[in-house]
Order: structure tokens, then sequence, then C-alpha cells
């Protein structure tokens, strides 16, 4: 039993081992801390945001990836992303500030998140959308993307997870309506515009309820 | 015996347009273009577990039922004794195994007993499953008879239900069905739309992506990945389970070339040893190339390397699990 040239098992496992890129972010907290002071009145000093009941929910920062919040950063003050509350305070930061206030954000710890109300027929329906998914419409389980626990997955799927209702429901609804067009591939696009309201507010509800960490 | 019209579709493909909200009435932009049953097909729209729920089922055999969905969609459990690779059930057969063009698994549990060209033998529906064990798990299929593997067949029974047993029919959604491809299928053009649809999710090296250490998305190819025996390995099964399921929640969007083309490149990279491995690539394609390896680029040279001439066996210890055995009757 002898093959020419042999691949060492090792070598392959190595290759694998080695090939998950934990691509840091050039950013420095301690600036961040400095340029965040301009952003407090919405997503509050210890960056946790807060829900609004009715009206234009700030979100949470606390603990996402410094890479999704960077790119979102750029994508206000490109356009690509459109908000008008937001995008003044974008259009303020340059590159470096961009990657501070990611970093800075990102080492905050996440606080409990609100709005998930007290129904428990319409928790307990969101829980079942996020968690299996209904194939019969093609609604993807969301933890497939937003990785276990949706707590997030590398750079490009943050953590739906403790994030609060008003925010993740006014997400859902602007890729309905065709607001944000912001995602890579349009995969959140394809499974939001398959959603009804129902289903909107039951995941938004269920998934404010849950652990960011 | 009735089996299901092709008018209960509707509840498995079409009801989405009937079902999305007021805001999203206008077009979809991803709209699921399923193809439409072809006349004589059957279409069977399997239950789901909250029809298990509500059924009147002994409850212990609700239990077995449900212990198998669990293995199912979270075979991970058993990594290390019968798994040896990042794969679940469900990261080939998508969607629990009920959804049609991603090889729902109900059609074994009627159409087993058979007569299998891949192993030349009759294999029931445990075989058939350890088949997929030994093949797209890199693994070890639990025992015959065992308790994993009964909730297992319990689950796919489950999803049969109504089905006649031993009926031979042409179902619709079955396999990982695709159209030949346009032209040759081409490396360097899989490649680049590799990179531009599926990298994000699988990496660019192929290997997927672990979140704290477990498997988030599944290795395409590498030490993780399925070996060079499983049924995917066949570019006209890949392309099939390309074009119907990939990327994830966007099916049918790559045409019938792309999925060609990316099948070629995927495939034209290195995996596990296929468990037949005779210690000769050559020879063993040989061996299965009319069963099955002439669907395969196991053993032919791509981008100047001879496929499958190494014995990298992935992360298991063995090469063919014993209870992969053949059998006749005289
Ligand atoms: C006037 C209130 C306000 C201020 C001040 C503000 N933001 Fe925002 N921010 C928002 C709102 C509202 C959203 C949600 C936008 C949307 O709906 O698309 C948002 C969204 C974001 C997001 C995207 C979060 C996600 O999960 O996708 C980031 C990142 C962000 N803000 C960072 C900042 C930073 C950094 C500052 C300070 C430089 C700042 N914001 C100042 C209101 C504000
Ligand atoms: C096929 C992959 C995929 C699936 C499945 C998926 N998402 Fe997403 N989602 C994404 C991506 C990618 C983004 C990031 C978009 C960006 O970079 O701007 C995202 C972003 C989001 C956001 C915005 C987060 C923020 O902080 O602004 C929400 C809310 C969201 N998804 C909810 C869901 C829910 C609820 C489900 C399940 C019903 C789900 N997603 C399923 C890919 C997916
Ligand atoms: C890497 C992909 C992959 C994984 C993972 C996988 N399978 Fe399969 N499975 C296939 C392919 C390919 C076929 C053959 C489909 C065809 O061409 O008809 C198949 C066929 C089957 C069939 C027969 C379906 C039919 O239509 O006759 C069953 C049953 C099955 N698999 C069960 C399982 C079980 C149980 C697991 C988990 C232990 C599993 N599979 C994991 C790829 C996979
Ligand atoms: C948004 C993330 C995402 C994208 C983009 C994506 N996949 Fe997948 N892919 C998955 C997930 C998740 C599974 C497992 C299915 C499940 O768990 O429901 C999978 C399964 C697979 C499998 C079977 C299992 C394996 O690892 O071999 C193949 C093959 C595959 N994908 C190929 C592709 C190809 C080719 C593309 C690009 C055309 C692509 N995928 C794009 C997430 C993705």
């Amino acid at each position: 039993m002898e093959s020419k040239t042999k691949i060492k098992f090792s070598a392959l496992l190595l290759g694998l081992f080695f090939s998950l890129p934990v691509v840091a972010l050039d950013g420095d907290a301690a600036a961040g801390k400095a340029s965040s002071a301009i952003c407090m009145a919405c997503h509050q000093a210890d960056g946790n945001g807060m829900n609004i009941p009715g009206g234009e929910s700030w979100p949470r920062l606390a603990g996402m990836d410094a890479n999704y919040i960077y790119k979102q950063l750029v994508e206000f003050k490109s356009g690509k992303r459109v908000n008008a509350s937001m995008a003044p305070f974008a259009m303020m930061l340059n590159d470096q500030q961009m990657k501070d206030l990611a970093v800075y954000y990102s080492q905050q710890s996440a606080g409990k998140a609100a709005g998930g109300g007290t129904d428990t027929e319409l928790l307990a329906y969101g829980e079942k959308l996020v968690t299996q998914g209904d194939w019969d419409r093609y609604i993807v389980p969301c933890a497939s993307c937003h990785g276990p626990g949706n707590k997030g997955a590398g750079a490009h799927f943050p953590g739906i997870a403790g994030q609060h209702a008003g925010y993740l429901e006014s997400q859902l609804i602007a890729w309905q309506e065709g607001k944000r067009d912001n995602d890579p591939q349009h995969l959140m696009l394809a499974i939001a515009e398959r959603m009804n309201d129902r289903d909107i507010k039951a995941v938004a509800a269920w998934l404010s309820t849950q652990p960011a960490h | 015996m009735k089996i299901k019209s092709i008018a209960l579709l509707a509840g498995l493909v079409l009801a989405m347009s009937l079902s999305t909200s007021a805001l999203a009435k206008q077009e979809l932009r991803f709209p699921i273009n399923m193809p439409e049953p072809k006349e004589g097909q059957v279409v069977h729209v399997p239950p789901t577990m909250d029809d298990l729920e509500a059924s009147n089922l002994h409850p212990e055999l609700k239990r077995t039922i449900r212990r198998g969905y669990d293995l199912f969609m979270n075979t991970q459990q058993l990594r290390g004794e019968n798994v040896f690779n990042d794969m679940n059930c469900k990261s080939c057969h998508m969607g629990e195994g009920r959804l049609p063009f991603a090889a729902p698994v109900w059609r074994a549990a009627i159409a087993m007993p058979n007569f299998r060209g891949k192993n030349q033998h009759v294999n029931n529906l445990e075989e058939r499953i350890a088949g997929c064990f030994a093949f797209s798990m890199n693994g070890k299929p639990p025992a015959y008879g065992s308790d994993d593997m009964i909730a297992l067949t319990s689950y796919h029974q489950w999803l049969a239900k109504g089905l006649p047993i031993f009926e031979r029919k042409n179902f619709y959604g079955a396999g990982y069905p695709i159209e030949k491809a346009p032209s040759t299928p081409s490396y360097d053009r899989g490649k680049k739309l590799y990179t531009e649809n599926c990298a994000i999710c699988h990496s660019d090296d192929g290997s997927g992506m672990r979140v704290d250490g477990t498997p988030h998305f599944p290795a395409v190819w590498g030490d993780l990945s399925y070996n060079w025996g499983a049924g995917i390995s066949r570019m006209h099964t890949l392309a099939g389970f390309i074009r119907s399921n990939m990327p994830l929640g966007q099916p049918m969007t790559m045409s019938v070339q792309e999925s060609w083309d990316i099948a070629e490149y995927i495939d034209s990279q290195e995996r596990p040893q296929e468990p037949r491995f005779t210690g000769d690539v050559k020879d063993t394609r040989a061996k299965y190339l009319d069963t099955f390896h002439k669907h395969t680029n196991y053993g032919l040279e791509k981008q100047g390397r001879l496929l499958g001439d190494h014995e990298n066996f992935g992360e298991k210890d063995f090469v063919k699990p014993d209870n992969l055995r053949p059998r006749t009757f005289k």
C-alpha cells in the first residue's frame, strides 16, 4: 500500500486549524472612548442603546463584533445604509475614528435588552420561528447564519440575541420596504421579505429576551 | 391507497406567495422558483414535528421519533464516535430532511429494502443511513439495531407517513436533480463564482466556519468535509445540490451552468480518502468507476495534482467502518 505523493495527515489538519481568520480591526479602544461622547445621547454611556416603544429605538452596540460595527459606520457615511438620525454622526467620523469606536464598543459588555413584552403565545411562536425557521415558506432558522444562540458569527453575521425588540423589528421592516439594502449578497433581504407582520413581531420580541453573550 | 396529489404542493412551496405580509406583497426579489411537478410525478408532503405532537401515536414512539429528529439536526452529538467531520444530516438534507430537491430522506423509507448499485447488494433503511455515516459524515455507522439507529429510522419512516411501501414512483423533488451542463464545466469560472457567492460562509479555503470551536458553516472540502466516497462528491449531485439549495436562503439563483462550474471547482479540491481505498488511488478509481467514480474527479489530475493520492482519512483512525458488509442469499 504505497502512494507516490502522500499528503501528510498532520499537514492537512494544520491547514485547517489555522485557517480561521480572526481579523483584528486596527482600532484603539481608548481613542474610541474619547470619540464616543457624541454617540451617548442615543446609544447611551454604556453602549446599550434604548428600546423606544412607538418611536425609533437606538440599537445596542456594546459587545457587537468590531468589524460589523465598522462596516455599518462606513456604510452610513457612504450612503449605502440610510438613516436620518444616524447619518449625520457617521459623517463626522474619519476612518480611524470609526475603527476606534468599533473596537471600543465591541469591548463593552452587553446589558439586558427591552421590548419583549409579556405575550407568552407570541414569544413562544417567536422562539419556534427563530430556532426552527419555517422551511415550507423558506424562512431559514436565524441561527443558521447568526450563529449558535444567535450571538453572532464572524464579521458578517451580527449577534441579534439580546438586541432591543424595537430595533430588530425596524430593521426587518426596513429590508422589506427596501430602505435597508446593505447586506452582503442580500442574504438577509431574502429572508426578511418572506416574513409577515406577526413573524416579525414575534422574532423581535423573543430575541430581545435572549442573552447577548 | 391514494397518494396526495399535486394540489397539495401548495402546502409546501407555493404557500409562500399567499402568506407573506402586505408589505412584501410587491414582487419578491428572491422568489422561490422551485420547478413545478412534471406530468406523472407524485408529490409527497411529509408531516412535521408539530403533526407528530398532535398525533395519537404512543408516547414512547413519539419520544423515539423526537430523538431521531434531534440526531438528524444535531448529529455532532455523535462526534468522535460515529461522526468525524463537521457535518450534520441536515447539512445536506436541508430543512429537517423534508425539503424537495434536497434529497428528502423519506423516499428511502419506502424504497428500501432495495438493491443499490453503489454497494451491489440489497440494503435496508438502516444500511442506507449507514452509507451516509460512512461517507458523508466520514464516520462509522451506529450499530444496526442500536438505540440511535432505531431513533433515526423511526424519524425517516415518520416522514414517509401515508406512502405505500415498495412502490417505485417518480417522486417530485427526490434526490438532487439537475439538467446537463450547457457547456463543459470550468474550474476558473467556478472559482470566481465560489469566491463571490459562497466563501462568505464556507471560507476561501473550503473549511467552513466554526464559532467558539463548534461547527457553524460546514466544510465543503478539506479534512472536516465529506470523503471521496460520498454521494455528493459526484459532480451531477453536487451541482444539483448547489442549484436547488445554495447560497443558503436563495435556492435556484445559481444557473445550471454556474452550478456545474462551482461543482467542478469544489470537486477539484482535496478531501479525506475514499473508505474503499485499495492502497492506490488509480486502482480504487478503476474498481468503482462504473458504479461511482466516473462521476467524480477522484484519481484524476486537476490543477497539476492527482486528487485522492494520499493517506489522509480525516479525523478518524480507521479506513472503512467494519459494519459495512455485503451479503447475498443462495
Ligand atoms: C441621534 C441619535 C444617534 C446618535 C447620536 C448616534 N446614533 Fe448610531 N444609530 C442611531 C439609530 C436610530 C440607529 C439605527 C439606524 C437604522 O435604523 O438603520 C443607529 C445605528 C447605529 C449603528 C448600527 C448598529 C447595528 O446593529 O447595525 C452603529 C454602528 C451606530 N449607530 C454607531 C454610532 C456611533 C459610533 C455614534 C457616535 C459617533 C452614533 N451611532 C450616534 C441613532 C444615533
Ligand atoms: C442566510 C443568512 C441569514 C439568515 C438565515 C438570517 N439572517 Fe439576519 N442577517 C444576515 C446578514 C448577512 C446580516 C448583516 C447585514 C449587514 O451586514 O448589514 C443580517 C442582519 C440582521 C439584522 C440586523 C442586525 C443589526 O444589528 O442591524 C436583523 C435584525 C436580522 N438579521 C434578523 C434575522 C432574523 C430574525 C432571522 C431569522 C428569521 C435572520 N436574520 C436570518 C443574514 C441572515
Ligand atoms: C455531505 C452531504 C450529506 C450528508 C451530511 C448526509 N447525506 Fe444522506 N445523502 C447525501 C446524498 C448525496 C444522497 C444521495 C441522493 C441522491 O442522489 O439520490 C443521500 C441520500 C440519503 C438517503 C436516501 C435518500 C433517497 O432519496 O433515497 C438517506 C435516507 C440519507 N441520505 C440519510 C442521511 C442521514 C441519516 C444522514 C446523517 C447521519 C445523512 N444522510 C447525511 C448526502 C448527504
Ligand atoms: C449564508 C451562508 C452560506 C452561503 C452564502 C452558502 N452556504 Fe452552503 N451551506 C450553508 C449552511 C448553513 C449549510 C448547511 C445547511 C444547514 O445547516 O441548514 C450549507 C451546506 C452546503 C453544502 C453541503 C454540506 C457541505 O459542507 O458540503 C454545500 C456543498 C454547500 N453548502 C455549497 C455552497 C456553495 C457552492 C455556495 C455558493 C453558491 C454556498 N454553499 C453558499 C451556508 C451557506
